[in-house]
């Protein structure tokens, strides 16, 4: 049952970097276990961090995973890259055919669920109660559980190296027949299931979470039309949460269905239908990627305003963009399969939605454009990052655009062209927004500013490198390469191209190795670049009229709200800091509920994985005492005392002055 | 500060936002049975040769089950107003027929599937028999932890009477409980009333 | 107000909500029951369709406003925004799904005959 080598003939090479990942999987666990005891941290990690309900602590964990999954999914980026690069006629690169299936998959579900998804519900989670002038979201002990069914899902995901030594091999989607137990009998597909439902339902949480806090936690006077853009940003892709992630919960539950109890959903036999799930899944999938682009286009709304010292153009119509953006995005989701075989009115139809859908992106992007003329430019590293965006995903979009039109995507469909176009569009639009958002916030969450200038080689190796990493993969998908392939013809005249992205990716690579060494270099000189004010960019929003970090209540006195950019504007009254009597306050505390629900969610999964009845069932039944345990505790918050209020706002006042 | 009135009553701000959060999670989970639904759309007709609707359902116990969810829908009601007017014992009697009933539904439609699998016609049998299970199944599903749920509110009101939280949660569980109805309204006429066409 | 609370207008909308939905399920399964014991050919498919669902429809309204009470809340009307988008989705969804699924099975070779696509 527990087999650490999978069962098949592993070849040599996969063996190696199957080992590889095992020892990276296996050691990074019980070492940093071991420096916790040694250290005699392990307590206060406990205490401060895992069972923190804080929206700044929490936030700064899903960074910090998102963090190490993007570091596992550049290393899976550069098995598949170097393969392209050299397996061209008589060589065969380092991995085999069924082992390059599994890395793309890995790759492709890593990134989109545990790094881009990790890093929007960091940033969102860290910014948004700030910026509406909340003390905290609407459910504190909610975040926390959504938090750890994340990390759970990661978790599970990584045990896939260890518990089975395998993965799915049907790319990120797990498209059936191939997905079904008749041509995927191992535990691969089933890994892939169990981490992304579990992750989803932390989403999914998250999502009802974010849009109550944004309906009813906004500090007295803040109207909607008041918010920060950032702010509609996010409550608009939770929206988009909401409404998705219920169908990728039935439609992975639906395939574990024919896999588990041999229904006939997706089979192909007994009147099941695999076109279904395509269908289903990209009803999800498609509102997904605009959960991931959405938030970045908020964080650009804000940094582009800040650093042109020039109001955001077009407010309103911003606004109109992105509840356009975020309805259009809901009747699109067939273009991803026009060559399924719809007849042309449905192909028509979906194609003229795609299309549409390019207007209101595009109005934004020269609203931003709008905002730097005549401004006052800052060109900080978060600028640079927003620059790169434009020119990036303005091809990318242009790509997008092509590819929505029928005629043309059955030329395209499926080539590297396409898989250019996306990666434009998820690391050009929100990976360097999420980028920009981190360089932009740092100093807000930790109190000290990033190494501006590491942080500007960064993204100039970023932006070189992925022009350089993805130029080549449009001119091949227009040659007419496929995607996926571990092998080609070298009288195709393929490996030119292909060995320039692998140089960009070395590139990026180097971008990635000077961020770590930003952030190294940052932590070790962090008494010198202290934010002293809470104020570094003269910004224009409301998070940053508490100190950095914020104290635990964000705001001891809960601002009321007049206008946009409400704390430019009182900066520009120059009013004087009155005498402000603090009351005592109330907050939540902190709670293991979700550490325990989400190992019970892990135990069913990789029970259900592997067949062993006893354990789900020990499971189901944990989720319920953890439940009645929890609803029956009734003493859940504490006080903050009046003085000790006033003692901590003191302090920040007095190092102002 | 922003009231929030449900029902003629005025309830304090905390209260409002669980509510809120709870009715977003509702129409989350409305979102997750139309997908169901339109599995079974999809796939109704996919029989493989075995049995269809018409020759598998029957008309007069699907009724009795609706009449029976109903009514428990309705005592639900009675419950909550009888909490928001802190009659407590009125609240138990009515939670409690809303208890006997919802488990009546539930012995029932499981009577029914064990039946339908030990005549040949199990959720292997086809995909309309897959999708037919699986959103009846759903619902019941649903049923069984709303019943699980009632439970732990009866024992919490035991202990700690009609207090702010007990209003609060039993407000949450009829609001799940009366959209379990509306789901229900639509596995009657789509799958049960149109499918025996 | 008076004391109790089985004369109240609250328990007279739930009274009437219960009743008005009674009414509907009864009417919908009368028919379908006459048309099934009719050997099929009481009524027309399309009839009884549209007769269903739309009984389906009212009863959900009147569920909607006598039993949760949608409708009564103060502004901002969260609860009916949340509603309203929901069934936008549900309708894009399922109507969507039907369609593209349909169009599918028309383009595709009759190969199983239990797979033969019927009009819905």
């Amino acid at each position: 049952m527990l087999s650490i080598f999978s069962a098949a003939e592993v070849p040599g090479t996969d063996r190696m970097v199957l080992l590889f990942g095992q020892l990276m999987v296996v050691g990074a666990g019980p070492l940093i276990g071991l420096a916790l005891i040694y250290f005699k941290k392990v307590g206060w990690l406990w205490k401060n961090w895992l069972t923190s309900v804080d929206h700044k602590k929490i936030g700064i964990m899903y960074l910090v995973v998102a963090g190490v999954m993007l570091l596992r999914g550049l290393a899976d980026t550069v098995l598949l890259r170097f393969q392209q690069a050299t397996s061209s006629g008589a060589s065969h690169g380092i991995v085999s055919s069924d082992h390059f299936q599994q890395i793309f998959t890995a790759h492709g579900t890593m990134m989109i669920f545990f790094v881009a998804m990790g890093l929007v519900f960091g940033i969102i989670n860290l910014i948004v109660p700030l910026q509406i002038g909340s003390r905290d979201v609407a459910f504190p002990l909610l975040n926390n559980l959504s938090f750890w069914m994340y990390a759970a899902g990661a978790i599970l995901i990584n045990l896939s190296l260890v518990f089975g030594g395998e993965f799915a091999a049907t790319g990120w989607l797990a498209y059936p027949p191939l997905s079904e137990l008749q041509f995927s009998p191992g535990v691969g597909v089933d890994y892939w299931i169990w981490s992304i439902q579990i992750a989803g339902i932390g989403t999914l949480l998250s999502g009802i979470n974010f849009i109550t806090t944004i309906l009813t936690k906004r500090a007295p006077g803040m109207t909607m039309m008041k918010m920060p853009v950032f702010v509609w940003s996010v409550l608009a892709a939770m929206s988009l949460v909401a409404a998705a992630f219920p169908i990728l919960t039935v439609t992975l539950v639906l395939l574990t269905l024919d896999r588990t109890i041999g229904t006939h959903f997706f089979t192909t036999t007994g009147g099941g239908n695999a076109m279904m799930y395509v269908n289903l899944i990209w009803a999800w999938g498609h509102p997904e990627v605009y959960i991931l682009i959405l938030p970045a286009f908020g964080i650009y709304s804000e940094i582009v305003a800040t650093f042109s010292r020039k109001r955001l153009f077009g407010y309103v119509s911003m606004v109109y963009a992105i509840t356009a953006i975020a309805g259009l995005s809901f009747v699109v989701w067939l273009h991803h399969f026009f060559t399924m075989g719809a007849g042309a009115n449905v192909n028509s139809f979906f194609g003229i939605m795609t299309m549409v859908i390019a207007i209101p992106t595009g109005l934004k992007v020269f609203n931003w454009l709008f905002t730097m003329y005549r401004g006052r430019i800052n060109f900080a590293s978060p600028m640079i990052w927003f620059i790169g965006f434009v020119i990036t995903f303005s091809i990318g979009g242009a790509a997008g655009v092509m590819l929505g039109v029928p005629p043309i995507d059955f030329q395209l469909h499926n080539t590297l062209f396409l898989v250019a176009h996306f990666h434009t569009m998820i690391v050009g639009g929100a990976l360097f927004g999420y980028f920009a958002g981190i360089a932009y916030w740092f100093p807000k969450v930790f109190g000290f500013k990033l190494d501006e200038k590491l942080g500007k080689l960064a993204a100039y190796l970023w932006i070189a490198g992925f022009i350089c990493a993805f130029t080549p993969l449009y001119i091949l998908g227009l040659m007419g390469a496929t995607r996926r392939l571990d092998h080609y013809d070298a009288s195709l005249g393929w490996q030119g191209l292909f060995i320039v992205a692998g140089v960009g990716l070395l590139v990026i690579f180097a971008g990635v190795g000077v961020q770590l060494l930003m952030f190294y270099k940052s932590i070790r000189n962090r008494k010198k670049n202290i934010d002293k004010t809470g104020d570094p960019w003269n910004g224009r929003t409301l998070e940053w009229a508490t100190s950095s970090p914020a104290p635990a209540y964000n705001f001891a006195v809960i601002p009321t709200v007049s206008d946009r950019d409400e704390f430019y504007r009182v900066k520009q009254l120059k009013l004087s800091l009155p005498k402000r009597k603090f009351t005592a306050i109330e907050m939540p505390n902190n709670s293991p509920f979700g550490i325990f629900m989400a190992g019970w969610a892990l135990m069913f999964a990789f029970s259900v994985i592997w067949h062993f009845p006893p354990t789900i069932i020990l499971a189901l039944l944990g989720v319920v005492a953890t439940f009645l345990v929890r609803s029956f505790n009734d003493t859940t918050t504490y006080l903050i005392s009046a003085a000790e209020v006033e003692a901590i706002e003191n302090k920040r006042v007095g190092a102002l002055l | 500060m922003t009231k929030f009135s449900l029902a003629h009553k005025e309830i304090d701000k905390e209260t409002a936002t669980s509510l809120l959060g709870f009715w977003v999670y509702m129409m989350t989970d409305c979102i997750l049975f139309a997908s169901l639904f339109a599995v079974f759309i999809v796939l109704k007709n996919n029989t493989a040769g075995g049995r269809n609707g018409a020759e598998l359902f029957s008309l007069p116990f699907v009724l009795m089950q609706t009449l029976i969810l109903l009514t428990s829908s309705f005592t639900s009601g009675l419950a909550m107003l009888a909490a928001q007017r802190s009659k407590i014992k009125d609240t138990f009697i009515w939670l409690g027929a809303t208890g006997v009933l919802g488990a009546s539904f539930l012995a029932l439609e499981i009577n029914e599937f064990y039946k339908l699998d030990h005549s040949g016609s199990s959720w292997r049998t086809s995909g309309f028999l897959s999708s037919y299970f699986t959103l009846v199944g759903t619902h019941g599903l649903h049923i069984t932890v709303g019943l699980l749920w009632l439970g732990g509110i009866l024992v919490y009101m035991y202990k700690k009477g009609l207090n702010e939280t007990s209003v609060k949660r039993l407000t949450m569980f009829s609001i799940f409980w009366h959209f379990l109805d509306v789901v229900w309204i639509f596995i009657f006429s789509v799958v049960y009333l149109l499918g025996i066409n | 107000m008076e004391n109790s609370m089985y004369r109240s207008k609250a328990f007279k909308a739930y009274s009437t909500g219960f009743v008005l939905s009674l009414i509907s399920t009864l009417i919908a399964w009368s028919v379908v029951n006459a048309h099934v014991t009719n050997g099929h050919h009481r009524y027309s498919h399309l009839f009884i369709n549209v007769l269903v669902l739309s009984l389906a429809i009212l009863q959900l309204v009147v569920q909607l406003i006598f039993f949760l009470h949608l409708g009564r809340e103060k502004k901002p009307r969260w609860n009916l925004q949340a509603l309203l988008a929901a069934v936008g989705i549900i309708i894009i969804l399922v109507i969507g799904s039907i369609w593209i699924m349909n169009n599918l099975n028309y383009s595709m070779m009759n190969m199983v005959p239990s797979q033969e696509d019927r009009p819905f």
